[in-house]
């Protein structure tokens, strides 16, 4: 019963949407269900918080090695949660002054944007940030012309490095606009760094992407199909029935 | 020499990139740019509509991206704001409430004319909705039944500039500023493919690629990573002259002179890794 149920929800949800489509009478039907797609994936957040929570308190209570930082986790998560929902510092918003928690929970000034502006905003700037120092080391240390596939790699990676930036301009940018053998129709121009990089980009990267793109949508739609008509039960969790 | 150069400890490199980015940083270097065609597609897209047209800005990013698509974002709506459009603020992610509040700041200081104490009638925040792409899915269908209130916890019937909107279908712009899931992709795919809405993005380096498929057909024009971003910044100061005393208006132009030598950085490092490799091969020790 408790995969039954599971399976017809999203059997029934599933080709209504499919039907949205198709059918202009299932469009309301759709814009139902996805509503209620969208109640779920806020309700989604708590789940996530439960999640958080209990794996940081296994860690600590376990005292895994770097318990510590599951500590900072949940000592950050709650104050974090706190400021949100009991909006500190928030004034109430000009439309509803009688309600005192009827301000914006973002509103500059208050605890909440503050630990957006100070903390979190420049943690994650920074840890993606370090991603250069990183790239740089393993640019150093690993991208070697190891054989035919990797130098033409390597090639096209340093046409594009330097035809997506101004040093394409400089190294390339005298290349004269003249035919190179009679009227083949190929000129020295032709071979501007940046010209190449967009050549690069238009014939080899786009038509590869499409034909990738094409892929993931058939097989998108046969594991769809699989889920809605219930051959595919992954997603509950185990192909058992219960 | 190269016995140094086998052992060098990565710090070096981590100095190198460093000063790679902090010293063009600091003098402010800038560098010419020529706007492409795809940022030219991208610039007509805005540039063509009406004075005052609807147009819906998805900013689907985080701080950690921030770097690179903020650029993009603050020039998307400087335009807007110099053809007096009306902006339509929202976000698929927790984290874009802050990143849509650098825009409307720009709005208001930069433009007051236009824009100063006109929320509700020249621009909306709409702010965060949970659900992805199932946010996409009914906003271009419905827009009420996703969001019933602003930011500010007005109902949209009580806005003027949302009082009247069904759904996204009836703008005459959609300008998506992404940062991967979700983001372009989704809206292409649930918002202006289905329902031929003008779209145009902007996207990290990493996205590009996946994003290159959709364009003309489903996607008016890209502006890809931060040259992007340079280019059509420089392409709205070629039609808009004054913007250039304007600093703020070359966020990008001022972020590709550290872009340059980084990416001069990184390949003397893999020239130099492969002499290294080529000379221990040579020894045979690798």
């Amino acid at each position: 019963m408790k995969r039954t149920i599971p399976l017809f929800i999203s059997a029934v949800t599933g080709f209504v949407l499919i039907g949205t489509a198709f059918i202009p009478k299932f469009v309301d039907w759709g814009n139902d269900a996805m509503a209620w797609f969208n109640l779920l994936a806020a309700f989604a957040f708590i789940l996530g918080g439960g999640n958080l929570l209990k794996m940081q308190l296994q860690k600590i209570s376990a005292q895994q090695p770097g318990w510590g930082y599951a500590a900072v986790t949940l000592i950050a998560f709650f104050i974090t949660l706190f400021v949100g929902l009991a909006k500190v510092g928030v004034n109430p918003s000009v439309k509803f002054p009688e309600f005192a928690w009827s301000g914006e929970f973002q509103e500059e000034g208050s605890a909440f944007w503050w630990l957006f502006e100070y903390i979190f905003y420049p943690l994650s700037a920074t840890m993606f940030a370090l991603l250069a120092f990183y790239i740089s080391s393993a640019a150093f240390r690993a991208f070697r012309a190891k054989n035919t596939e990797a130098t033409i790699l390597l090639s096209i990676a340093v046409i594009v490095l330097l035809g997506r930036t101004y040093a394409g301009v400089w190294l390339t940018g005298w290349l004269p606009n003249e035919p190179i053998i009679g009227s083949s129709g190929i000129t020295y121009s032709d071979f501007h760094l940046p010209h190449l990089s967009q050549i690069i980009m238009d014939d080899f990267t786009t038509p590869g992407m499409r034909a990738i793109t094409i892929g993931i949508a058939l097989g998108v739609a046969s594991t769809s199909l699989k889920v809605l008509l219930g051959v595919d039960r992954s997603y509950l969790g185990s192909d058992q029935e219960a | 020499m190269l016995e140094t150069l086998q052992t060098l400890d990565r710090r070096w490199i981590f100095l190198a990139m460093f000063l790679a980015v902090a010293v063009p940083l600091i003098m402010g270097t800038t560098f010419p740019e020529e706007p492409s065609d795809q940022v030219m597609a991208v610039f007509d897209a805005v540039e063509n509509l009406p004075d005052g047209s609807n147009v819906v800005m998805a900013l689907d990013y985080d701080p950690a991206s921030e770097g690179e698509l903020q650029p993009m974002a603050s020039a998307f709506t400087r335009h807007c704001a110099l053809k007096k459009h009306n902006i339509y603020f929202m976000t698929l992610w927790p984290q874009g409430g802050p990143m849509i509040q650098r825009s409307t700041e720009l709005l208001e200081n930069d433009y007051p004319e236009t824009y100063k104490g006109k929320y509700g009638t020249k621009y909306v925040n709409l702010g965060f909705r949970a659900g992805n792409e199932g946010v996409i899915k009914l906003v271009v269908e419905d827009l009420k039944k996703s969001y019933d209130t602003d930011v500010q916890g007005t109902n949209l019937n009580d806005i003027p500039l949302t009082k009247n909107l069904k759904n996204i279908q009836q703008v005459d712009l959609l300008c998506n500023v992404s940062a991967g899931y979700p983001g372009s992709k989704e809206w292409v795919l649930y918002g202006s493919a289905p329902f031929d809405i003008p779209t145009v993005i902007g996207c990290t380096g990493v996205q590009a690629p996946i994003m290159l498929p959709y364009i003309p057909q489903q996607l008016t024009g890209m502006l890809a990573a931060i040259k992007g971003a340079a280019e059509y910044e420089q392409a709205i100061i070629n039609a808009y002259p004054e913007l250039n005393d304007n600093l703020a208006a070359k966020e990008g132009l001022k972020r590709m002179g550290p872009q340059l030598v980084a990416h001069v950085l990184l390949i003397c490092l893999i020239a130099l890794g492969n002499v290294i490799y080529f000379w221990e091969r040579k020894q045979g020790t690798s």
